[in-house]
């Protein structure tokens, strides 16, 4: 970074608002700066993933037998229901939430976000949330037990008769995590319309930035729908008020609409920044450009609007009269137009390439792979035939864990180590990078592949004991579990060591394309010392044509040790 | 709008940057009014499915709602619309007599407004708890109410601001948006008005 010109700047050294991101202090402090919040929330919700995870081990290690003899059937339930509550609200959301407000600003050339402080208040709600859920473990009653969907009127029961009980905690620590949630996406929409650098329009935003935008559409429009239902059961909960209780004359199927109306678009808020991963990922280790660079940016827009008009096929059994359960068949079919789009582009970027099988793309690779399986059960899930045969049975466990595990988790997987260096300023280990890249990959099918059966032939989710019949897929589900639980011990030992003592990391050691890697590693506290503007396509792989105008990249790629 | 912007000389002074800060924040304000105006549709289609499918709609004994006051009401909080316009307007003239001015009648409408409703709960033969119908009355008017009582805390800021010069510039993303929520306000309570006293 030698020979930029450097009038008219400010250089990071002097200005004084924030402190260097090197200052591991910094990471527990009250941070404007979107890098450190950014990694803020990895953390935080890495922390809680392994929350999550230790849940699951406990309900696996229950339906290891048929009968239910680990833990009683109250606990049970309070388990289960934390762990989608933790494994939504605070794995997945925030952790793509922490990689869209470290890389957004960096990809489209901004210094931070519009509005950073709104941004820390933002990230400060989510530990909030998590100690709010942990906390209720000790309220009378225990934790919520009416699942991560809270459908009234198990939710309503209220066997402690305490105002304060394990639903109304749930239903606080969801509100929170919703107002952060619009914080957020009010923060990325006008950072991302109003603040790319110049020459950036919207055709040269990197495929991640189309897609954090693309979700926080959904997070806009959706979200105040769950907030209006949310808001109504904790009414029928604290104030006796009549929404969804049957027994006062309420409809309780009216949750499930305010629920899903949001709920399922919420999948494509976890999503789409996953395929956004994917569409950094795949040209970089094929050294080819994105194929259909245009399509796969509109088709996460398209994705956006459809998924707006699919949330009746949750309640394909709820009394959903016929019509309707054939009109939302085919929109929710229609989902797999612009995501099939994607999945063929990125298949087209890798045919061909000259692939190196580094652990981003054994984690890109293994989670499209897990995706498309994913989405072949998940059309043949919205066929209304096949739903009422295997509605509420594992079958549809199945599906969402490799959405939200095989597709996600291993996504999120590829997107840490692939932005590691960058924000680490250190290389990580390879070696171990696949060590652990192997046992989640074996361990995702192991857990979730069995589910499929062993919902087909009728077994119930959310229960302890079951029929002895079901028992040898459920052993092997178990195993699964653990060994997935096993898997995140070399990464992180992986992700510990390398941050202390890994090798310096170049400022782009995989020769990516891309603004973020024309900075240092990590970058300087804002950014860009003098902002960049934008003179070619992104994804310009095997072409020689500069990115930029004013920044020319310095660095020479990483060479790992022999 | 824009011309509002940048008419102090201090964004003049400070370049660019101020005003990009501005109008991100507008921008920002806007995008969150959109979604806030969900919330009250994700009310609104929660009425209307109810009103069609509920059995016994109204409470026992209970015919229907009165429509005069809250007729009044609604002509009184529509006109404070265009109240908080001659403001923002007397604000560009950089007349700051006739801004406070228009302001405090705005203010004075707004609580007007809230006033009546306040009577009105007060004289209701039913509860929050009276079904559904009761319920659903008391949470859009409530929550409506609470943002009416907003847009009045947001009026009574700008009002104060105004007393110090110092502020005279950099107070006009505040005048603004204060007086875009007012606006928001009115349209929501018309779609109100229009759902539960209207169509009955």
């Amino acid at each position: 970074m030698t020979n930029i010109s450097v009038k008219n700047v400010n250089l990071p050294s002097e200005e004084p608002h924030h402190e260097s991101p090197g200052n591991w202090k910094e990471y527990f402090s009250f941070s404007t700066d979107h890098k450190v919040i950014g990694i803020q929330y990895l953390v935080t919700a890495f922390i809680f993933f392994l929350v999550g995870g230790i849940f699951a081990m406990v309900i696996r290690g229950e339906l290891i037998t048929p009968e239910s003899d680990l833990v009683d059937r109250t606990f049970y339930n309070g388990m289960f229901t934390m762990h989608g509550t933790v494994m939504l609200f605070l794995w997945t959301f925030p952790s793509l939430v922490g990689f869209a407000n470290y890389l957004v600003p960096l990809m489209i050339g901004a210094r931070d976000m519009a509005f950073p402080r709104l941004n820390a208040v933002a990230f400060w709600m989510v530990p909030v949330v998590g100690i709010l859920l942990m906390a209720s473990f000790f309220v009378p009653g225990g934790p919520a037990q009416a699942g991560w969907w809270a459908y009234p009127p198990v939710s309503l029961q209220n066997p402690t008769g305490h105002l304060i009980n394990g639903q109304v905690v749930w239903l606080l620590a969801v509100a929170i995590s919703g107002v952060s949630s619009i914080m957020g996406a009010v923060n990325f929409v006008t950072t991302i319309v109003k603040m790319r650098a110049p020459g950036m329009g919207f055709f040269k935003m990197p495929l991640f930035v189309w897609a954090v935008f693309s979700a926080q559409i959904i997070q806009l429009f959706g979200l105040p729908a769950l907030t209006a239902g949310a808001v109504m059961l904790l009414l029928d909960l604290t104030a006796g008020t009549a929404f969804f209780d049957p027994s006062k004359g309420g409809n309780p199927v009216m949750f499930q609409h305010y629920f899903w109306f949001y709920s399922h678009p919420a999948v494509y808020v976890i999503i789409l920044p996953i395929f956004g991963i994917f569409s950094e990922i795949f040209p970089v280790y094929s050294r080819k450009p994105l194929f259909g660079y245009k399509v796969v940016a509109i088709s996460s827009l398209l994705i956006a609007v459809v998924s707006a008009i699919v949330w009746v096929h949750h309640l394909y059994v709820s009394g959903t009269p016929a019509w309707m359960r054939m009109l939302f068949m085919v929109t929710t079919m229609l989902v797999s137009v612009p995501t099939g789009i994607k999945v063929f582009a990125w298949v087209a970027t890798i045919w061909g390439g000259k692939i190196r099988l580094t652990t981003p793309m054994l984690f890109a690779l293994g989670a499209l792979i897990m995706f498309v399986f994913a989405g072949i059960v998940g059309i043949m899930l919205s066929s209304v035939p096949v739903d009422v045969h295997v509605n509420n049975t594992y079958f549809v466990v199945g599906h969402f864990h490799y959405v939200l595990f095989g597709t996600v988790t291993m996504g999120l997987y590829a997107a840490i180590y692939h932005w590691f260096p960058k924000m680490t300023g250190r290389m990580y280990y390879e070696g171990w990078g696949k060590l652990h890249f192997w046992l989640t990959f074996i361990g995702t099918n192991l857990n979730f592949l069995p589910m499929h059966p062993l919902g087909l032939q009728g077994m119930l989710r959310r229960i302890s004991s079951y029929a002895p019949e079901y028992e040898f897929w459920n052993i092997i589900a178990s195993l699964g579990s653990f060994l997935l639980g096993m898997s995140t011990l070399p990464f992180i030992f992986n992700m510990v060591v390398s941050w202390m003592h890994g090798q310096k990391a170049p400022a782009n050691p995989w020769r990516a394309i891309g603004l973020e890697w024309l900075v240092s590693s990590p970058p300087p506290v804002e950014n860009f010392e003098e902002i960049p503007i934008v003179i070619s396509e992104p994804y310009g792989y095997g072409k020689s044509e500069p990115l930029t105008a004013n920044i020319q990249n310095q660095s020479h790629p990483y060479k790992p040790h022999s | 709008m824009d011309s509002y912007l940048t008419s102090g000389e201090s964004h003049h002074a400070s370049g660019e940057h101020t005003h990009d800060e501005e109008g991100n924040k507008m921008f920002g304000f806007i995008v969150f009014l959109l979604s806030e105006s969900v919330i009250f549709l994700s009310f609104f289609a929660g009425y209307i499915v109810y009103k069609i499918t509920t059995p016994n709609w109204l409470p026992a004994g209970i015919s229907g709602l009165e429509i005069k006051d809250p007729a009044i009401n609604t002509v009184i909080l529509v006109s404070s619309s265009f109240v908080i316009y001659l403001a923002e307007r007397a604000l560009q003239r950089h007349d700051l007599m006739k801004f406070r001015l228009f302001l405090g009648a705005t203010m004075a409408m707004g609580s007007y407004f809230l006033l009546g409703q306040a009577l009105e709960w007060n004289s209701l033969a039913f509860g929050f708890t009276s079904g559904v119908f009761g319920g659903m009355f008391y949470l859009l008017t409530g929550f409506h109410g609470l943002h009416v009582l907003t847009g009045i805390i947001l009026q009574l800021i700008i009002l104060v601001r105004s007393f110090n010069p110092g502020n005279y510039d950099t107070g006009h993303f505040g005048v603004n948006a204060t007086s875009l929520f007012w606006h928001f306000v009115d349209v929501i309570w018309i779609v109100l008005f229009i759902l539960i006293y209207l169509w009955q």
